[in-house]
């Protein structure tokens, strides 16, 4: 893991060297929103580094990954609504309750394999989206506006956009240092082996369900945080957020960034909400050039953007 | 009763349905090992084309059958262009690409067809009702829906079972790499059942459309539907997604009717107003869920497969 | 190497675009940010709205008080979190003077915030969520529509007229579905013998809630189904053998969108409605008429209420002499409703919601034609209850 001075390398260096300075570049031109777009941008790299964890690394492909996002996010608005505003309360909480129903799901759905696993935690995603829909207190449908962000007392004040903004960068940062120890500890190097060959690692002596299970939890848990300032940055939480269509997002910018590649997600991420952007602004009709160009990028760069950049197939 | 025999027949004709949908699926689940989100398209494009070509011919039949052969070229085209390359990859690459091609549709149908939708208008023979038993009144159409998809599905069920043809998709579907070593043919083989698939999904869609109308993005929700009984079926097989279909099917329409008067004996008629509709929307998952945990490879696994 | 470079500089000068300009605009025009759907198949509704603000701008010349109007369309595609994050760049990229559109309730209450908390000024030209008509109110918050209650309150007032003894309700499971039903509940005299929240907006085959109407016999069924769902529904009770046999009284269900896809299906199927195409006052039959010359179909009442809403902002900045600092000014004049709206005169509550006239429509056939038509009004100066939990006095 030696850095090198790879195309790669100079491509990663720079984008981070970009999101810490979108607040400077968005304050000299006096415009706001491109730090808002931005802290959307980070918030969904977030969810998608922690969807590659399981995804890239430990072939658990999650299809009902976005059901975390709207987990810790209701945590955050529905302690807000009842009028517990304590960050050090609803954000510990947040992450428990998203661990605990990741594990209840990854308890059951790690039995299956391939196309069964991708379906089955589609199936866990729909019954909490429809849980959140009925939440008729909490707005059901049309969501909840969340009026008060967190409060941390002294200690940071997430209103302060620029503040929120590069809090938002440093945990994406922490999730995906986390993310690089685990893969090359002895435990990703078992979720890693368990992936092309579970029986073997078995056999050789690890608990390779309990492994998966373990990495299922965490990978939910991150999401769950990226949930919680999801909800803080829009200040506002809604079924939406977990519709089947949201896990398919997730999991297409992490391939187009490329999977099992540590940056790939924030990669993809990026590349994905910027094309929107940049395509919607161009012409109305822009889903006919961008969903020939996906078609395009799985043909021609094997690895998405990331295997393209390294220009090597990866395996 | 006739609440009971019609809300069965209700569930049947949208089982049945989603079977037509699931079978081009499963096949090509099964032979090709291609993962396609984009089958949901083929299913608003035989919509499209059936509305389209209805006026323009001003025959019902005339315009089915047009729009039949159109969604056959359109996906044997698209088996040529895009999917063949994507055989041997990694199922997420399907995904991504197959993703990509749903948002090109949609797009496409946008350009062409503007955003509105279409309507499928019926002849008047279709568009009655019949007395079924006595007393019990029921759509002509929703009748005919039954009739014709329980054809294919025993036409497809010949086919598969009887010909040559059908005795290599069989063989695909358990030993992919035994059906490359006969190596007659293969690339033919593989178009034409894409071909098929996606003029199945079509018939589903233009069936549907005389009831739902075409509309842009129809194909999305019931693909989920469709891929939620290959799943419980069990990839590849023809058999078990017939089985699958009309069971889900039932589930949600009996979820749908019986439900909230069930919940009513249990719960308080608000508390019950306010389950039922959430519990019957997540019924069918439910029971997946269920099936999966219990069956990890669906009710019926086909011999070979993963 | 050089691709990715470009690539990354294109994304910040991309980021920067919008921002530039405005800063270089100053106070030389009047801003106005227009949120509304304008992709998938709800696009037909946005689409309606922006064809009538754009002929309102017209009307008036394009200037509102002097100042030339400058307006961002921007498409929610029906979503939340899109559509506030629209908001959030007419807010403060653009740096608007208003923000105006808004079909669907969700997309409303999560934009709210941003344009309440930047003292904004938010003409809703659609939604109409209770939340927003009590205790969400705001200084700042005007509606040229309704309350979701108001219309199918109105339509069980109708159906008591009528003497109807027993009704089904039918509609989608979201906020504004609930909130019709229950709006109808409210003012119904008679019996609910039933009630079915279909899921929305997925399930559109509503085979198993039709044949529970049909056993349960009701003298009469009320259906809330919006956009293109309308249409299948339609298409579906006439299928189910039901049309002509039980009587369907409908809120937002046919309009002038629908129509044309609904044909016969729809004839004689009653709605309520604060606009119809053929109220008789002189700014309704311009707007009408120039409608149909200049987009060759008909306004429906999503577009009325885009139209009404140029009125409303145009009335303010003329007030200020296009001097759009003066808040507090600009919202006394609009309070008044100081201007000639396609529905005639009308009120505001304290809350900013119209107290208004709900008329009874009905489609008949005009020569080839099928037209909506005013039959009668149902209710004169309907308020909504809301109103009372609105803190705001004045």
């Amino acid at each position: 893991m030696m850095p090198a001075l790879t195309l790669r390398n100079v491509v990663v260096a720079l984008l981070l060297l970009m999101l810490f300075l979108v607040p400077v570049y968005a304050a000299v031109i006096g415009n706001n929103f491109v730090l808002s777009l931005f802290t959307r941008i980070v918030i969904l790299a977030m969810a998608a580094t922690s969807l590659n964890l399981i995804m890239g690394y430990g072939g658990m492909v999650s299809f009902g990954h976005a059901a975390y996002l709207g987990i810790g996010g209701y945590v955050v608005g529905i302690l807000a609504y009842e009028g517990i505003l304590s960050g050090f309360l609803q954000w510990p909480l947040a992450l428990l309750v998203s661990a605990l129903i990741a594990f209840v799901i990854g308890l059951l759905s790690l039995r299956t394999r391939g196309v069964y696993f991708i379906m089955i935690t589609l199936a866990f995603a729909q019954m909490i989206y429809y849980v959140g829909v009925s939440l008729n207190r909490y707005g059901a449908d049309d969501g909840l506006t969340i009026y008060r962000r967190s409060q941390f007392g002294d200690l940071i004040n997430l209103s302060n956009k620029t503040v929120f903004y590069y809090l938002c960068l440093v945990l994406l940062l922490a999730s995906i240092y986390l993310v690089w120890r685990l893969v090359n500890s002895r435990f990703g190097m078992a979720i890693q082996g368990a992936r092309s060959n579970d029986r073997r690692m078995h056999a050789i002596g690890f608990p390779t369900f309990r492994y998966r299970l373990t990495c299922f939890v965490i990978a939910g848990t991150i999401c769950g945080l990226a949930g919680v300032l999801l909800a803080n940055h829009t200040d506002f939480i809604s079924p939406a957020v977990m519709h089947w269509t949201r896990s398919g997002d997730l999991i297409v910018m992490v391939v187009l960034g490329g999977m099992g590649s540590l940056f790939g997600p924030l990669i993809g991420t990026v590349a994905f909400l910027a094309l929107e952007e940049w395509l919607s602004g161009i012409t109305e009709y822009w889903q006919i050039i961008f969903g020939p160009l996906l078609l395009a990028i799985v043909l021609f760069a094997r690895g998405g953007i990331d295997g393209l950049l390294a220009g090597i197939r990866r395996d | 009763m006739l609440l009971f025999v019609e809300q069965f027949l209700n569930g049947l004709q949208f089982g049945l349905l989603l079977f037509l949908l699931a079978a081009g699926l499963t096949l090509v689940f099964g032979i090709m090992d291609l993962v396609n989100l984009a089958h949901g398209s083929f299913y608003m494009l035989g919509a499209y084309f059936a509305a389209t070509f209805t006026a323009l011919t001003g025959s019902f039949i005339g315009g089915v059958v047009l729009a039949l052969a159109a969604t056959l070229l359109v996906g044997m085209a698209v088996e040529v262009i895009a999917m063949r390359r994507l055989y041997r990859r990694d199922h997420l690459d399907h995904v991504l690409a197959t993703f990509g091609l749903i948002l090109f549709f949609n797009e496409l149908v946008r350009l062409i067809w503007g955003p509105a939708g279409m309507n499928l208008t019926l002849p008047s023979w279709l568009n009655t009702s019949v007395e079924i038993l006595p007393d019990v009144q029921y759509s002509m159409y929703r009748l005919s829906i039954i009739v014709v998809a329980l054809a294919v599905a025993i036409a497809l069920y010949l086919i598969v079972m009887r010909t040559r043809v059908g005795m290599l998709i069989r063989a695909g579907a358990s030993n992919r790499e035994m059906i490359s070593a006969l190596g007659i043919n293969i690339k033919l083989l593989y178009t034409f059942v894409f071909g098929v698939g996606a003029a199945l999904a079509g018939l589903a869609g233009l069936m549907q459309a005389a009831i739902l109308t075409a509309q842009i993005g129809m194909g999305e929700n019931i693909l989920i539907l469709a891929f939620v009984v290959i799943i419980i079926g069990g990839i590849g097989s023809i058999r078990g997604a017939f089985i699958a279909a009309i069971f889900v099917g039932l589930i949600d329409t009996v979820g749908r009717a019986f439900l909230p008067d069930l919940l009513k004996l249990a719960l308080s008629p608000a508390a019950a107003a306010t389950a039922a509709p959430a519990l019957s929307s997540m019924l069918i998952y439910l029971v997946m869920a269920i099936i999966l945990v219990v069956r990890p490879a669906g009710l019926f696994p086909a011999p070979g497969s993963r | 190497m050089r691709k990715t470079l470009v690539a990354a500089g294109a994304l910040l000068a991309l980021a920067a675009g919008p921002g530039i300009t405005s800063a270089m605009a100053q106070q030389k025009s009047v801003k106005i940010g227009f949120v509304s759907t304008f992709s998938g198949p709800t696009a037909v509704i946005g689409n309606d709205m922006r064809n009538s603000f754009e002929l309102a701008l017209d009307h008036i010349g394009r200037k509102m008080g002097g100042l030339p109007v400058e307006v961002v369309y921007e498409d929610d595609q029906q979503k939340p979190e899109v559509g506030k994050q629209k908001t959030e760049k007419l807010i403060e990229s653009d740096k608007v003077d208003f923000v105006v559109g808004y079909i669907w309730s969700n997309v409303l209450l999560a934009s709210l915030k941003p344009v309440v908390d930047s003292k904004t000024f938010l003409v809703i030209a659609n939604a109409g969520p209770s939340q927003v008509a009590g205790e969400l109110c705001s200084p700042y918050v005007f509606s040229t529509s309704w309350n979701n209650d108001q219309t199918p309150q109105a339509i069980g007032h109708y159906m008591n007229q009528k003497g109807v003894k027993s009704v089904y309700l039918l509609g989608p499971n979201y906020a504004a579905g609930k909130d019709m039903l229950a709006g109808v509940a409210s003012t119904f005299k008679g019996k609910v013998i039933g009630q079915d929240l279909t899921k929305w907006p997925d399930q559109l085959d509503f085979s198993a809630e039709l044949t529970k109407v049909k056993a349960a016999k009701p003298d009469a069924v009320f259906v809330f189904y919006p956009g293109a769902a309308g249409v299948q529904f339609l298409n579906q009770y006439a299928q189910a053998g039901l049309k002509g046999t039980i009587p369907l009284y409908t809120a937002f269900t046919i309009d002038e969108l629908s129509l044309p896809r609904q044909k016969e299906l729809a004839l004689g199927v009653p709605g309520a409605q604060e606009w119809v195409n053929d109220l008789p006052n002189e700014t309704n039959k311009k707007y009408v008429a120039d409608y149909r010359a200049k987009y060759k179909s008909r306004p429906s009442f999503y577009g009325a209420q885009s139209y009404d809403a140029v009125g409303l902002i145009n009335s303010a900045v003329v007030a200020v002499k296009g001097d759009l600092s003066k808040k507090d000014a600009m919202r006394d004049e609009m309070r008044k409703a100081n201007f000639k709206s396609v529905r005639g005169p009308f009120k505001y509550g304290n809350n900013h919601v119209p107290i208004q006239n709900f008329y009874l429509q009905d489609v008949v056939k005009d020569g080839d034609e099928l037209v909506l038509k005013t039959v009668a009004t149902i209710v004169k100066d309907s308020q909504d209850e809301h109103h009372k939990k609105c803190p705001m006095k004045w």
